[in-house]
């Protein structure tokens, strides 16, 4: 769709004036479709925090009114807030914070020695952990239940957090970025007489700082998001749950018009708040690492 | 998948000088530092692939410890797959619908992400990064917030039929989309052979294959193509952003035209891509969890049961983990199938 190459003539009109012209309705069109996308990808939200301050009658008479017509309501925030909801936030920030600084750490530890350190069986060890990326997580749920009873996990923060402290993207990642960092430094610090675990944290680790960045945002995105993890490993204690698996509770079985709307809006925007700062924050290391991952499951 | 790139970077080999001598602590510390790690990923993943293997051959239920448990040999997989019953209708069932899924999502999100691609990637194009952000934000979310935004959208009072003007019940809505197409000309199941209606090919009447998703399986599709669509979007562009510019300006002073320079040009290089993309949403499609949990739990009357919901549906709600595991290995072995397809195809087109 480049225009500036064309240089067909309409006829009794300058080949200038028609290029223009071209080029013109071709912005125009280009303009168009990604307006009415990137509305149809940002108006739900929108038309949920429109709907979020609104009573329940309103927002169920008046969805597509983006003001309220019975005055603000928060309602649904106090009525939320007021419940386990607000444990489930500081669950769900312990969970994601704790997972995210096992990835950091442990995956960074493992993607170095993979790419850096010789020792024997390391090539088949970094083919074993490509393999598990292969495994679906459904296949891991019911065998994982079963760890979990054995480990003594099941309704327990460890559950929550333990078994997703590593992961096998993320030491492919970091085991990449080690790999293309010269040599000469690791030379440096052996010479100054620095061994591999000191020189690592002291000299290594911070001068991984994009790679750091960018395999922390996975992981704490992953953390925030997950349901199935949680749903395995948390049965009955609710004060545990995580917001997606409270949500997803307070929800229930309904699919119709009756569910508390003012409620659970509230409750799906207060989920996805964090992510969303995240994101404007780091949005870069966002759009640098979606080429990697492919689809979210 | 990301597999692919491994050959592209080699790591730098470490020169004899500094390490003579020092093998024994390379190795201590190479173990130690990967020891961490693999330790969770043996516990939580490795051990738990071979239990579920194991389970599938079992008729433990879950809900007793493992040792209650009895071998049942393939019995697991006979039910699922040739016994005459109600798990193997359950299992087919969710086989068709979780095709129809990937058939729906798959095309629509590719289709939808290169297209919104080609056009970010005008150079006269401003505000750029505006609109990639705007797309992919949906992509960073959480899967079952947006559901529950989706399901609000969607009901019976809510905006989709407010702005549409229509009435229809999306999320519980068990009529098939083809069923109510060939509703419009009067094709229903009073009106079809008595054979289409009777037949049954593994426990579903032909017209049962013929109807298609659900209206509300349907609106689970477009949940997941408004989600996906942002990643693949970015996907593409990485890849237009790579094929030379000097191809283009070659192919326009020989005079092809714009769709000739697309059909030639542009879809071949991107070919490769295009495959990935493909690939890993046929392998996420198959494993549709979240959105049929929040949203439906496989009503109505089965007609969003997903292979990955029955999965866990057996093992979890009904007490039948030889069983749910023996599914979950199944849905294994169609991904890995499709994988390895992937694999197959891509080292052709390399070579």
């Amino acid at each position: 769709m480049t225009t500036t190459h064309v240089s067909g003539t309409t006829a009794g009109m300058n080949p200038e004036t028609a290029r223009r012209m071209r080029v013109t309705i071709t912005a125009i069109l280009a303009y168009g479709v990604l307006i009415v996308g990137a509305l149809a990808m940002v108006m739900p939200f929108i038309f949920s925090i429109a709907n979020s301050v609104k009573t329940l009658p309103d927002i169920t008479a008046n969805p597509m009114l983006l003001t309220p017509t019975q005055g603000f309501s928060f309602a649904g925030y106090q009525k939320i807030l007021s419940g386990d909801f607000a444990r489930w936030i500081f669950n769900s920030g312990i969970v994601a914070i704790s997972v995210t600084l096992g990835h950091v750490v442990f995956d960074s530890m493992a993607g170095y020695a993979l790419a850096r350190i010789k020792f024997p069986g390391r090539n088949l060890l970094f083919a074993g952990v490509l393999g598990t990326m292969m495994v679906p997580g459904i296949v891991l749920l019911i065998p994982r239940y079963l760890v979990y009873v054995q480990l003594g996990m099941v309704d327990q923060y460890s559950g929550l957090i333990i078994p997703v402290l590593a992961d096998a993207f993320g030491i492919f990642l970091m085991k990449q970025f080690f790999a293309s960092i010269p040599i000469d430094i690791e030379e440096a610090a052996f010479i100054d007489g620095a061994g591999r675990f000191r020189m690592f944290f002291t000299v290594i680790l911070p001068m991984a700082g994009p790679a750091i960045t960018a395999l922390a945002i996975f992981a704490f995105q992953g953390a925030w998001n997950d349901f199935t993890g949680p749903l395995i490993v948390i049965n009955n204690n609710q004060s545990l749950f995580t917001l997606p698996l409270g949500l997803a509770n307070l929800k229930g079985t309904g699919t119709g018009q009756t569910l508390p709307w003012d409620l659970l809006l509230a409750g799906a925007l207060i989920t996805t708040l964090p992510m969303a700062i995240i994101f404007f924050a780091f949005q870069r290391f966002f759009m640098e690492s979606a080429t990697y991952t492919g689809v979210k499951g | 998948m990301a597999i692919e790139t491994l050959s592209t970077t080699k790591a730098i080999p470490a020169r004899r000088s500094f390490l003579a001598g020092k093998t024994t602590q390379e190795w201590l510390a190479g173990f130690g530092f990967v020891t961490p790690a693999l330790l969770i990923l043996g516990i939580f993943v490795l051990i738990p692939m071979i239990a579920a293997f194991l389970i599938s051959f079992t008729n433990w239920t879950g809900q007793q410890t493992l040792d209650k448990a009895q071998w049942v040999g393939l019995n697991n997989y006979a039910d699922l797959l040739t016994n005459d019953g109600t798990y193997r209708n359950g299992f087919f069932e969710a086989l068709k619908n979780t095709a129809y899924y990937a058939l729906g999502v798959v095309p629509m999100q590719t289709l939808l992400s290169l297209f919104l691609a080609m056009i970010v990637n005008q150079k006269f194009l401003k505000l750029k990064g505006l609109f990639r952000t705007a797309f992919y934000f949906p992509s960073i979310t959480s899967s079952v917030a947006v559901a529950v935004i989706f399901l609000w959208l969607f009901n019976r009072n809510g905006i989709i039929n407010a702005t549409f003007n229509m009435n229809v019940t999306w999320t519980n809505d068990l009529h098939g989309l083809f069923h109510n197409f060939l509703g419009l000309f009067g094709i229903n199941i009073n009106t079809v052979p008595a054979s289409i209606t009777h037949t049954k090919v593994l426990g579903q009447t032909l017209w049962n294959w013929i109807s298609g998703p659900s209206v509300t399986m349907f609106s689970i599709m477009l949940l997941a193509t408004w989600t996906t669509a942002g990643t693949l979007m970015l996907i593409f562009l990485a890849a237009l952003q790579d094929i030379p510019g000097q191809l283009y300006e070659a192919a326009s002073v020989d005079g092809a035209t714009r769709w000739q320079q697309f059909r030639n040009i542009t879809l071949p290089l991107l070919s490769p891509t295009t495959f990935f993309v493909i690939t890993i949403g046929i392998i996420g499609s198959f494993q549709v969890f979240d959105q049929i949990y929040v949203i439906s739990g496989g009503g109505p009357a089965g007609t969003t049961n997903t292979v990955a919901w029955i999965a866990y549906r057996n093992a979890f709600k009904d007490a039948q983990a030889g069983l749910g595991a023996a599914t979950a290995f199944a849905l294994f072995v169609i991904i890995i199938l499709f994988t390895l397809a992937q694999r197959r195809i891509m080292g052709r087109a390399n070579r």
